[in-house]
């Protein structure tokens, strides 16, 4: 689509699943609602399913002003070629100018093929977004009120801001966990608007056979507190440490590449670049060296203690609390001080 | 019957390994100051597609698009078991972005002909968009099965595939011909065959033999060079040891859609990640200094 249409509205792919949203539509929302503002446009939400025109409710009290729904059994369970072909058809028909999606595995499964048939710009797994100017080095000419998106690439060693200032929409995935959320007001009011969509037979080929859920585990991102060890913990054994302080604060156990690598836990509890994306009100790092792909992961928690032996180690520039010193003999030190709080 | 397979690779730079020193003082990378390295899914993606054909017979065929010296993933797919490499370079297609890099890599794919499975990873470490899959799935008009982890079936036509989608798996089933996005989990890469290795450590593209006679023969003329050059090629055409070399024009892309004007989007700023904290409250590893801090925490309701 090359029609800049500055009038457009700012969309929110809002991702369900059993008639859930996902966690990061709603951080989405209060995201969006900044953008729309700034840029004085309405903000709406896409919401496809079976029976799930209920959840309208949820995105306009996080800030939608619409909500455009597509009811269709087609679409009870997610397949890539129909909600693709839902969120084309709706594109082009309402023209919005931003379009933002979770960078969830599903987001980042549908919006490229979007983005594809779209011919527009995506940029995946942002960190933050922004309203701003950018002024094109060759031909000079300033494009106002783009939309910059700003996210880690190389490995996490930089941070690029991308633009997309030619092909319309401006499209975007958002990592989950690195926005805030603003609480619902159930008093705000919003409209719904059912829409229609066509299938051909082609978006309907893959058939889903058989799908299998399991209950996270390790809920690391809304966990307020997280106690995560790294290569320094040593051994699988010695992880135990790890768990028995995370008990002792009521928090979740996280870990770097390096002890899952070592095999000290699974993967499920990686925090980092590759891992998890982590804010929490207070993040124990153990034995954790505080490589840039694990410091991109959890630098934005509210206080960050640091507990290692190196005092060169980068983890303690993120730090605000720093013990240098034998985490096996200061773990132990801070279960014995929490629970002598406690009692 | 068999499955004609095509596998998109990438030679990227090994990102796990900056550091300081490969940082330039603007803040960018210097990509030369890497090493590089076969892009760490792509390897299961080749996996992935030798295995179809070890069990139901067909041909692997392996695209990378970069540089010239990108030649070196394809003689590592062939000493795996490729059946064919193809190199995809033009100074045209650089400054790509996802977009373009799936339009350039469908037009290489269309020339190959009819296609049963195109294998990708699920996403480059240089990068991690995990976007060039399925745009390239949408750019060739097949469906896409991202997270692949295996075919759990497959009948002529018809295949079934577990995928990973994080918190769970499903099974699709779907038609040829289809793309896969593949993931590390799928498969345990085969390591390089010592027999391949021994055949096909000769195997070059002709950018790459007009820059060894330069070296090993800088006295000859220009006409004795590519006399000599002719004279080799001719020699490796015969074993199969010619790397093929497509270029844009060879695949008929529309320039329009490559390189910088095919990419819609644009770099603004790049900074190197800075830290952002001034310093840090050091606390004594002892009893009293540990009780100190955590009262702080409870004091300020971090904890409790």
């Amino acid at each position: 689509m090359n029609h800049r249409h500055y009038q457009g509205e700012v969309w929110v792919f809002a991702e369900q699943e059993d008639e859930h949203l996902s966690e990061v539509v709603l951080e989405l929302c209060t995201k969006a609602r900044q953008l729309a503002d700034q840029l004085q446009v309405p903000m709406a939400a896409v919401l496809a399913g079976w029976n799930v025109r209920e959840l309208s409710y949820r995105l306009i009290a996080h800030g939608a002003d619409k909500v455009y729904h597509v009811h269709h059994t087609e679409l009870e369970y997610y397949r890539t070629l129909p909600y693709a072909r839902v969120l084309t058809t709706l594109i082009e028909k309402q023209q919005p100018q931003i379009v933002i999606f979770g960078a969830t595995p599903l987001g980042r499964d549908l919006a490229p093929r979007i983005a594809s048939a779209m011919r527009c710009g995506l940029t995946a797994d942002c960190t933050d977004l922004e309203i701003g100017d950018y002024t094109d080095p060759k031909t000079k000419e300033t494009h106002r009120n783009l939309l910059l998106q700003i996210r880690p690439a190389f490995g996490g060693n930089i941070i690029a801001t991308i633009v997309n200032p030619e092909r319309w929409p401006q499209m975007a995935t958002v990592r989950e966990g690195v926005m805030r959320l603003n609480p619902p007001d159930p008093k705000r009011s919003g409209k719904i608007i059912d829409e229609t969509v066509q299938f051909t037979p082609a978006d309907l080929s893959v058939q889903l056979i058989e799908r299998h859920r399991e209950p996270r585990k390790v809920n690391l991102k809304t966990a307020r507190t997280i106690v995560a060890g790294g290569g320094g913990v040593g051994s699988r054994e010695n992880f135990q440490l790890i768990r028995d302080l995370a008990a002792a604060i009521g928090g979740a156990v996280g870990a770097s590449r390096a002890a899952v690598d070592g095999g000290f836990i699974g993967k499920e509890h990686q925090v980092g670049q590759t891992g998890t994306t982590v804010r929490p009100a207070l993040y124990i790092a153990a034995g954790i060296s505080g490589a840039v792909q694990h410091r991109a992961g959890m630098e934005e928690s509210a206080k960050i203690i640091a507990i290692n032996w190196d005092k060169e180690a980068p983890i303690f520039s993120v730090a605000h609390y720093g013990i240098v010193g034998d985490l096996n003999k200061i773990i132990p030190m801070m279960i014995k001080a929490i629970k002598e709080r406690a009692s | 019957m068999g499955y004609e397979c095509v596998v998109c690779v990438k030679q990227v730079p090994d990102t796990t390994r900056v550091t300081g020193e490969s940082m330039k003082a603007d803040g960018t990378v210097n990509r030369a100051a890497l090493p590089t390295i076969f892009n760490p899914e792509d390897l299961h993606a080749l996996e992935a597609a030798l295995r179809v054909r070890d069990q139901h017979g067909g041909h692997v065929t392996v695209i990378t698009m970069g540089p010239g010296a990108a030649a070196e993933v394809l003689r590592e797919c062939l000493y795996r078991g490729a059946d064919r490499v193809i190199l995809l370079t033009d100074r045209r297609a650089a400054a790509s972005d996802t977009l373009a890099t799936s339009y350039i890599l469908s037009r290489a794919i269309r020339k190959l002909g009819p296609i049963d499975l195109v294998f990708c990873g699920r996403q480059a470490i240089d990068g991690d968009t995990a976007q060039v899959g399925p745009q390239l799935a949408e750019k060739l008009e097949l469906p896409q099965v991202t997270y692949f982890e295996q075919f759990t079936d497959m009948i002529d036509r018809t295949v079934r595939i577990r995928r990973n989608v994080g918190n769970g798996w499903e099974i699709l089933q779907a038609r040829l011909p289809l793309l896969v996005t593949v993931l590390d989990s799928a498969n345990q890469p085969r390591p390089p065959a010592a027999k391949k290795v021994m055949q096909y450590k000769r195997a070059h593209t002709m950018e790459e033999l007009r820059r060894q006679l330069a070296e090993t023969q800088p006295s000859l003329s220009e006409e004795q060079c590519e006399q000599e050059l002719g004279r080799q090629v001719e020699q490796l055409q015969q074993r199969g040891l010619i790397i093929n070399q497509w270029n844009l024009d060879d695949i008929q892309a529309d320039l329009q859609w490559c390189g910088l004007s095919g990419s819609p989007t644009k770099v603004h700023r790049i900074q190197a990640i800075v830290l952002t904290k001034e310093g840090f409250t050091e606390i004594p590893p002892t009893e009293a200094g540990i009780r100190q801090m955590i009262g702080e925490l409870i004091k300020d309701h971090t904890l409790g």
